[in-house]
């Protein structure tokens, strides 16, 4: 049943409150920061709140507006929305304080400005969560691009300004070029930006023109450039001259997932299983997904750099969840879904660690990294944990996803799929556990302790230790996330 | 005849006031000496005129879509002349467009006018009834008459205000309009010659023989792309922009602008539909070419105002756009961006007079970085700018969908070139914004904006968040008439 409710509102509203206390303290940098804090914690319990009546079958709407017939400014709340809005909003606690520590301790400029738009731009995905038509899915997803680009060239200098650029460049090209006449599209074949609730039927009539809908359909699948589908995924690298948690929240989690959820979105609201089985275009997203996946990989294996090997192997991760979708089954699209927490909580440990190794050692290459584990175990720990994540190894979260990806994969009697299910894991250890194994089992270098070189601040090392033990504890009890998707799947 | 006109039931003229009261008011600064109270004058003149303006939409029923507060009185009986004044859903807004943006103009010159300051308002008060004029007129030599009352003061404020090439400008723009207007005349009398009226109402849905539609569209058509302006008519366009100073900018750019497309709305369509079919496919190539090349050049520019002048020629191609797609949600698209251009171009340009103030250079790069030195500014500018390349959730975003969905019904592939207009939209807007906010290191003392211009610019910000995202107001106000005339022009329309 669905209850007209303003409580999807409220985690944007107060997102919003918190930004402009931010702005208007700019002068106090701890009252600053612990306006952050509060309005990080007070999203995630709004969010968490309305978990129960999603449980309970119910979802959540809420119009603020109408633009014309069929096009609302219009919020919703079910499961799909749940898992995003949930990881976003609680992961952006463990962001705050490692982003204190972090721009404290490498003495930031412009932090005002950066906890502003870090906030806006978690603002943006809790709207983009909680979209209840194309209309405002489309708002927040712009805004995420605007506000996040003055955080990709933070430093302002000509790497910072070359990578701005090509992030606005991708993104608002694709945004613009290709889902705006897929927005419109849409309108004009059925006369509806609204999302529906049947995920079988979705919103397009029957005897529409299928030309238009596949025309439509590929507008928006790469539309949706932030979630790095090849081959507009060169942003991703490039924006890695963030500041290091930017690359953990947005780049891990806020940005990219938002692209992914609104594939998943459109893709189950928006068209709707039966038609795209109808037309095979499941079964090609499914495709165009795996050469990402194995592309990515493959690249990111020559990367020396730690943040850019995470940022392939991220461009690699995020396809997994567009292929579990288009393989359309239940299983698969389960996979896909959770794999946008099980990654979410991965990612993020893996570059809260690498920022933690550059503020202790200002050290970016994974070459120099021999032996960095015994000076930093607890970083490194966690990295390891992490990494079996991303490899997909159970306990870890990471194997949740992958079983019910093969899972998927098998039901629909995909082989190749399954290959490259198969390949990609194989993959993902060889790019990750070199580095396990580098900074734990190879030439103890006596240079680490004299240097004393020690674990970044405690403000860092606890957010992604305790992110790492949340991926074990989301392995062990994958539930809770798989009860919400259930109830959006039935 | 009058069938289409429900006259004024109000105790007072409204239409007749709100267009004569700023020549009034303009009449009575030809008689003050100092300076401030002529300003303060003429900003009261304006101020009231707006609120007059509201009393008229407060009247206006938007339930039909016939002319209301209509006023009809004789004036040259033996050519069939009256002084005839009506609006409709179509004109309510450009009116009340009109009657915000004067007192922020008189505003937004309070300091940058120290010449001549009695002749500046005397020009900005005529320009004002003369706009109004022009809007309410529904006799077409009432209509010609205000038309060119509005080249005088326009003509005026660029060639004694103006920038360092004033003269070129002025003297471009007055001989590109009034070459239009002679065409404008011409149509006229043959309308004239045919009905022995010179009655808008009158010349409206009928049906005249093909030949003379064609004839009568094509001069029609000539007058008002050059004031629209449309591709290749508009190179008159970024003269007199960069030359006028600021109010004459925003005057153009809002105001007069819209002169041409309101003009295709009432005139073409409505007198001459099927010449307006069987043109429709060079009109929307004419918008196209005008939304691609405009951003192109655009992404050229290295003068702020050249550039948002160049981007007029761009939006103001969404609107013919719209209207030449013959759909509900074109003509609506084709309204809203009418007025969304006006607000937030008006709005650049009064941005680049309240920096031009300042450092007295229009250059991008000697504007450059002001992120830290003025943060207000830079807000403001942010704000408009995203406006400007169709950012969702502001009015231009609400306009473009409209017109787009319009035209996708109709001509995809028309369509997907004016997605391509609008992704170098976003492209110059934002190199634009970038290099304003960040585009130099060096740190200059510029003030920032005084409360004066604050106050003058927020009535705008309030416009562009209403129609971004409670746009129904507005297009349940101009519906009735817009379907109306649409149901019309589709019986010509297979």
């Amino acid at each position: 049943m669905a209850i007209e409710s303003i409580k999807p509102l409220v985690p944007i509203i107060i997102v919003f409150v918190t930004t402009i206390l931010i702005m208007l303290t700019k002068r106090r940098e701890n009252l600053r920061e612990a306006w952050s804090v509060a309005g990080s914690v007070l999203t995630f319990l709004s969010v968490v709140s309305m978990v129960p009546a999603i449980l309970g079958g119910h979802i959540y709407t809420y119009t603020i507006s109408t633009i014309a017939p069929g096009i609302s400014f219009s919020l919703r709340v079910d499961g799909l929305s749940l898992v995003f809005g949930i990881i976003s909003s609680f992961l952006w606690i463990f962001a705050t304080f490692y982003n204190i520590g972090y721009m404290r301790s490498l003495k930031e400029h412009a932090q005002t400005r950066y906890y502003a738009c870090f906030a806006v731009a978690i603002l943006g995905a809790q709207g983009v969560s909680f979209s209840g038509s194309l209309f405002s899915l489309y708002l927040f997803y712009e805004i995420i691009t605007i506000f996040t680009y003055p955080l990709v060239a933070h430093h302002q200098d000509e790497e910072g300004y070359a990578g701005g650029k090509k992030y606005l460049v991708y993104l608002m090209g694709t945004s613009k070029g290709l889902l705006l006449p897929a927005t419109v599209l849409t309108y004009v074949l059925t006369g509806t930006l609204d999302f529906s609730r049947d995920i079988i039927n979705g919103v397009f009539p029957r005897d529409v023109n299928a030309l238009w809908v596949t025309v439509t359909y590929w507008l928006f699948l790469f539309g949706f450039a932030k979630a790095a589908i090849m081959p507009f995924h060169n942003w991703l690298p490039s924006a890695m001259v963030a500041p290091t948690p930017v690359s953990a929240l947005l780049h891990a989690v806020a940005v990219v997932k938002a692209g992914v959820f609104c594939i998943c979105r459109v893709l189950l609201s928006t068209f709707g299983i039966g038609l795209l089985q109808n037309l095979n275009l499941g079964i090609w997203t499914a495709y165009v997904a795996s050469f990402t996946i194995i592309t990515a990989s493959v690249i990111a294996l020559t990367k020396d750099d730690l943040k850019a090997r995470l940022a392939y192997s991220t461009v690699s991760q995020l396809s997994y969840v567009v292929l579990g979708v288009a393989l359309l089954d239940p299983a698969g699209i389960t996979g896909g879904i959770i794999h946008i927490a099980n990654h979410g909580f991965s990612k993020i440990t893996l570059f809260f660690c690498a920022g933690a190794i550059y503020v202790a050692t200002h050290k970016k290459k994974i070459s120099d990294m021999e032996g960095i584990g015994y000076a930093m175990p607890v970083t490194m720990g966690a990295f390891a944990i992490a990494s079996l994540s991303m490899i997909g190894v159970p306990p870890v979260a990471g194997f949740v996803s992958k079983w019910y990806l093969l899972n998927g994969a098998l039901e629909i009697k995909n082989m190749p799929i399954v290959v490259v299910l198969m390949a990609s894991t194989i993959l993902n250890a060889g790019y990750f556990a070199p580095i396990t194994i580098k900074a734990f089992f190879q030439g103890r270098s006596p240079g680490w302790s004299r240097d004393g070189i020690r674990e970044a601040p405690m403000t860092m090392v606890i957010p992604l230790a305790l992110a790492s033990l949340i991926s074990v504890a989301i392995g062990i009890f994958p539930q809770f996330f798989m009860e919400i998707i259930g109830r959006f799947l039935r | 005849m009058q069938q289409y006109l429900i006259m004024n039931m109000l105790d007072f003229p409204v239409l007749s006031t709100t267009i004569f009261l700023p020549l009034v008011g303009g009449i009575l600064i030809l008689l003050l000496k100092n300076d401030s109270i002529i300003r303060i004058t003429a900003f009261i003149t304006t101020l009231i005129t707006f609120f007059i303006s509201l009393v008229a939409y407060g009247n206006f029923n938007p339930g039909t879509h016939h002319f209301q507060l209509g006023e009809h009185l004789p004036w040259i009986p033996a050519y069939e002349i009256n002084y005839t004044l009506g609006v409709d859903g179509i004109t309510i807004f450009l009116i009340l467009l009109t009657t915000v943006l004067s007192p922020i103009c008189v505003l937004s010159s309070w300091e940058a006018i120290k010449e001549r300051v009695k002749e500046f308002m005397f020009c900005i008060l005529l320009m004002e009834t003369a706009m109004i004029g022009v809007f309410c007129s529904l006799d077409f030599i009432l209509f010609y008459l205000f038309w060119e009352a509005m080249l005088i003061p326009m003509y005026l404020l660029i060639a004694i205000w103006g920038g360092p090439r004033k003269d070129y400008a002025s003297i471009k723009f007055f001989i590109y309009t009034l070459f239009g207007s002679v065409f404008l005349l011409v149509a006229i009398i043959a309308i004239y010659l045919t009905n022995g009226t010179f009655s808008i109402l009158a010349a409206m849905y009928r049906s005249y023989p093909f030949s003379f539609q064609m004839w009568v569209f094509l001069a029609f058509a000539i007058a008002f792309a050059i004031k629209v302006p449309m591709f290749p008519f508009h190179t008159w366009l970024p003269a007199a922009h960069t030359e006028a100073p600021t109010v004459g900018s925003v005057f153009l750019a809002s105001v007069l602008l819209k002169m041409g497309t309101y003009g295709f709305i009432r005139f073409c369509l409505s007198i001459t539909p099927s010449a307006s079919v069987y043109f429709a496919p060079l009109m929307i190539t004419l918008s196209v070419i005008g939304i691609v090349y405009g951003g192109f050049v655009c992404l050229a520019q290295t003068d702020m105002k050249k550039l948002i002048a160049y981007s007029s020629v761009a939006h103001m191609g969404f609107v013919t756009l719209g209207i030449f797609s013959f759909t509900l949600f074109g003509f609506e698209g084709a309204m809203l961006q009418m007025l969304n251009h006006g607000v937030t171009t008006g709005a650049l340009f009064l941005c680049v007079g309240i920096i031009y103030e300042r450092t007295h250079s229009r250059e991008i790069y000697d504007n450059a970085g002001l992120g830290k030195i003025m943060p207000i500014y830079v807000g403001f500018f942010g704000f408009f700018s995203i406006s400007a390349f169709a950012f969702p959730g502001t009015n231009n975003f609400v306009g473009e969908i409209y017109v787009l969905i319009g035209t996708f019904i109709k001509h995809k592939t028309a369509g997907f070139f004016a997605v391509a207009g609008a992704v170098i939209a976003a492209a110059y807007m934002l190199r634009l914004l970038k290099q304003i906010v960040w585009g130099r290191e060096d740190r200059r003392v510029i003030k920032d904006m005084t409360p004066r211009e604050v106050i003058y610019l927020i009535p705008l910000v309030l416009f562009v968040l209403w129609v971004g995202f409670f746009p129904k107001p507005f297009v349940t106000v101009m519906e009735k008439s817009l379907s109306h005339l649409l149901t019309y022009v589709r019986t010509y329309y297979n």
